[in-house]
């Protein structure tokens, strides 16, 4: 990235043929991925096979060039890159225009489908803003020389504003339910994330900080779940007083995992854990008078408001919401309230975590992941250390497996699928283990985005698989993964 | 506590399947003193190391530690125990700190025990007691006094895994000492660092032996470091004791010359390199 290089010689010759290599690379992965489309035969019933010349020589070249331009860029030269950029993007809005215009011209867009078109125009605009950029900076010497210190720009960043990014985001996330844009869809989708954000704090504690690498921890989701459901059903205990029972059943079952895995480390561990949420899982389907089996448990209550409940008419000996404090009732008002209600958990799991990261539990955790034979040699029992990190982890699971069996007010096996595990496991890893805000922008990155945008169809779970590809590349140890020591002795002076 | 010996093997053997690695050592390490423990290598020495700090269960024999805190049988409990109830710490031949953690949280980790007390077992900690803000001011404290004696104070903020070599080496030993022991086990701690380095691990070791008062057992290939400041010299061959005394008796045991330089027909014996060191 030295920038200041803009008098390196090239060598074009040998530039022209990685270019050449670049696009026939493309055009041989390409042949069967994008070369061919299956479409239906004219007479209907059954498929065919059709070539895409067009969109895989497009590709193709269009690789080949880019290819070249940023090699270019890299050695310092931003004129190609400018113009190149700004070439596509007006070859594709004449494109686009006469499309618009109903043109024989505009059928020569290289792709079908419109969101591939403007996804791939995301190409050049990046190359016309890197090049802007280089260029702008290629005016000032002085900032240039700090190219070569590899400084975490983002987590610094992000360090210097930790208290009020924090702030900022639970504010919004208060304010969001009353938004002027806010419909129900919106409400319910905040309402999911932050179900995920729970989740992911939860498992944060078990995998960033204990290092355990736990794939089945949905199980403790489905055990939350089913307390609630079969309590409150079997025995008319009200949400808020299943709750803890649900948080300590489903910390015991954590710590009937953790006695067997004790001596069990990376992929074994992960391997074991695995195994036991799909026995969880499967001892639900099965157990069918206990659990309702794969029909699963109907007419769940929802949860109260200290009593208040969220109907338009009262059951017998109870009040309603609306009718308490004299306002209409809307349905809104349940959606409303659970969001808040999940918005509380969550923010308690994270006060939670943020306490005990001070306290001797959570630096034992720490250096369990980092060294186990060191902190046996210390006197720490690994034994309890462990078993605790899966117990709060399990509980804070389970309290969300109630909440979303409360909010669902159905629930079957369906929901504890091995996916769910590792959808809560990304947004943990995406996030950058350990960090807590990392997690909530990583549950709205893979959660709340693909929902919001379920209407872009199966495009969402490309940009999904795309997002996760281009974190992986530029942020390995996830979004924000910066650690800073829980306890300072010289606070305030230089570090390395 | 003078009158008996600290720490007392007797008759200890270690058997990996057919290999013996340890074959029927007995010695005595006394309080505040410095019990070195060498040999070439391959003698067992860390294997010795490993049967008192619980990382190996013994085939036979008695480990008893007299302390301050009473009086226990090693052979008998799980290895964290070792170091949280009869006070025994150790170090590594290969370091092994907490790399991801700061200098100064390494520290604060080796005084779990106390802290998790004064935390309530976390509960008390969690809403916030009074008392464990108290025993956390008092851990830094005595972290502070460790960083001070081992000079990392001003690195104290930095991740663990980022000190020099030797910085990391004395940190191991500051981390040791803070879970206040009173046997503290040393594997070859003087291994990588320079003369220099050397001879100030030298003074800190004295120092501990004289200020805390503690006793000392030290597995070393350094010649300079062993003679230099040991009170009592252990030698082991081939998993067993060839000879036990001063240094003066070592350096004029015609075992421990033999064991050291080889027989004077053998000219090729790997361990000679240690000794010439």
């Amino acid at each position: 990235m030295a920038v200041t290089a803009v008098d390196r010689p090239v060598d074009y010759t040998d530039l022209a043929k990685r270019s050449v290599a670049a696009g026939v690379i493309t055009l041989i992965l390409g042949s069967l991925l994008v070369g061919l489309e299956t479409v239906p035969t004219p007479n209907g019933g059954s498929m065919q096979l059709e070539p895409r010349y067009r969109a895989l020589i497009c590709a193709a070249v269009g690789i080949a060039v880019v290819y070249c331009l940023v090699e270019l860029l890299k050695v310092g030269r931003a004129m190609p890159a400018l113009i190149g950029g700004l070439a596509m993007l007006a070859a594709f809005a004449v494109l686009e225009w006469a499309k618009i215009q109903g043109l024989p011209l505009g059928d020569q867009l290289p792709f079908n489908s419109w969101v591939v078109n403007w996804g791939v125009m995301l190409v050049p605009i990046s190359l016309v803003l890197r090049a802007l950029l280089m260029m702008h900076r290629a005016g000032r010497p002085a900032a240039v020389q700090q190219a070569g210190h590899k400084e975490d720009g983002f987590a610094a960043f992000y360090l210097k504003y930790n208290k009020l990014f924090g702030t900022l985001l639970i504010a919004i996330a208060v304010a969001l339910p009353f938004a002027p844009f806010a419909d129900r869809r919106l409400v319910d989708i905040g309402t999911l994330v932050l179900t995920y954000v729970m989740l992911g704090w939860g498992l944060n504690i078990v995998v960033g900080l204990a290092g355990l690498l736990d794939l089945g921890y949905v199980a403790f989701y489905a055990i939350g779940a089913y307390t609630y459901a079969m309590t409150s059903i079997n025995f008319g205990l009200s949400f808020w007083l299943a709750l803890p029972v649900a948080g300590a059943l489903a910390a015991s079952f954590g710590i009937i995992l953790g006695f067997p895995v004790l001596r069990l480390r990376g992929d074994y561990l992960a391997i074991v854990t695995l195994g036991f949420g799909e026995m969880i899982r499967i001892i639900i389907t099965n157990w069918w008078w206990f659990t309702g089996g794969p029909n699963g448990i109907n007419d769940i209550p929802r949860p109260s408001l200290f009593g208040l409940v969220f109907e338009r008419n009262a059951p017998k000996g109870q009040e309603t919401f609306a009718h308490f404090f004299g306002i209409g009732y809307l349905p809104i008002q349940r959606v409303i309230f659970l969001y808040f209600v999940i918005l509380m958990f969550a923010l308690g799991t994270n006060l939670f975590t943020l306490r005990i990261r001070k306290l001797p539990i959570s630096r034992a955790w720490e250096a369990l992941r980092e060294d186990e034979t060191a902190c046996r040699a210390l006197g720490i029992n690994p034994r309890n250390t462990k078993l605790t990190a899966f117990a709060i982890g399990a509980m804070f699971a389970g309290m969300a497996g109630s909440f979303f069996a409360a909010r669902q007010g159905f629930i079957s096996p369906e929901s504890f699928v091995f996916l769910e595990s590792a959808v809560i496991l990304a947004i943990v890893v995406l996030g950058g283990l350990g960090t807590q805000i990392g997690v909530v922008l990583a549950a709205v990155l893979l959660i709340g985005m693909p929902e919001y945008f379920r209407s872009l169809q199966d495009y969402r779970m490309l940009a999904f698989g795309i997002g996760m590809v281009l974190i992986m590349i530029w942020r390995p140890g996830g979004i924000l993964s910066h650690r800073s020591p829980t306890i300072f002795l010289n606070r305030g002076k230089a570090k390395p | 506590m003078s009158e008996g010996p600290l720490l007392s093997v007797e008759h200890l053997t270690m058997r990996f399947g057919g290999l013996v690695a340890v074959d029927d050592v007995s010695f005595s390490a006394r309080d505040r003193q410095i019990t070195g423990v060498i040999g070439p290598n391959g003698a067992g020495k860390t294997t010795v190391f490993n049967c008192l700090t619980g990382f190996y269960k013994p085939s036979v024999g008695r480990l008893t530690l007299t302390g301050r805190r009473g009086s226990f049988l090693l052979e008998q409990m799980d290895g964290y125990r070792i170091a949280q109830r009869a006070g025994v710490a150790r170090t590594f031949q290969n370091i092994r700190l907490f790399p991801g953690m700061s200098v100064l949280e390494n520290l604060i980790v080796a005084q779990h025990n106390k802290l998790m007390r004064a935390s309530g077992y976390t509960f008390g900690g969690l809403i916030g007691l009074a008392g464990y803000r108290r025993a956390e001011r008092a851990a830094v404290e005595k972290a502070r006094e460790w960083l001070e004696r081992v000079r990392l104070v001003p690195m104290a903020d930095w991740d663990a895994g980022n000190l020099p070599y030797g910085g990391q080496r004395r940190l191991e030993i500051a981390r040791a000492m803070c879970t206040d022991p009173d046997l503290l086990c040393l594997d070859e701690p003087a291994a990588g660092l320079n003369a220099r380095e050397s001879a100030e691990l030298n003074q800190l070791l004295l120092s501990i032996r004289d200020e805390q008062k503690i006793g000392i057992l030290l597995i070393e290939h350094d010649m300079s470091v062993v003679m230099g400041i040991s009170d009592h010299i252990v030698v082991l061959d081939y998993g067993r004791k060839i000879a036990d005394g001063t240094p003066t008796q070592i350096r004029n045991d015609p075992a421990v010359i033999r064991a050291y330089l080889g027989e004077a027909e053998e000219d090729e014996n790997p361990a000679a390199e240690g000794a010439k060191a």
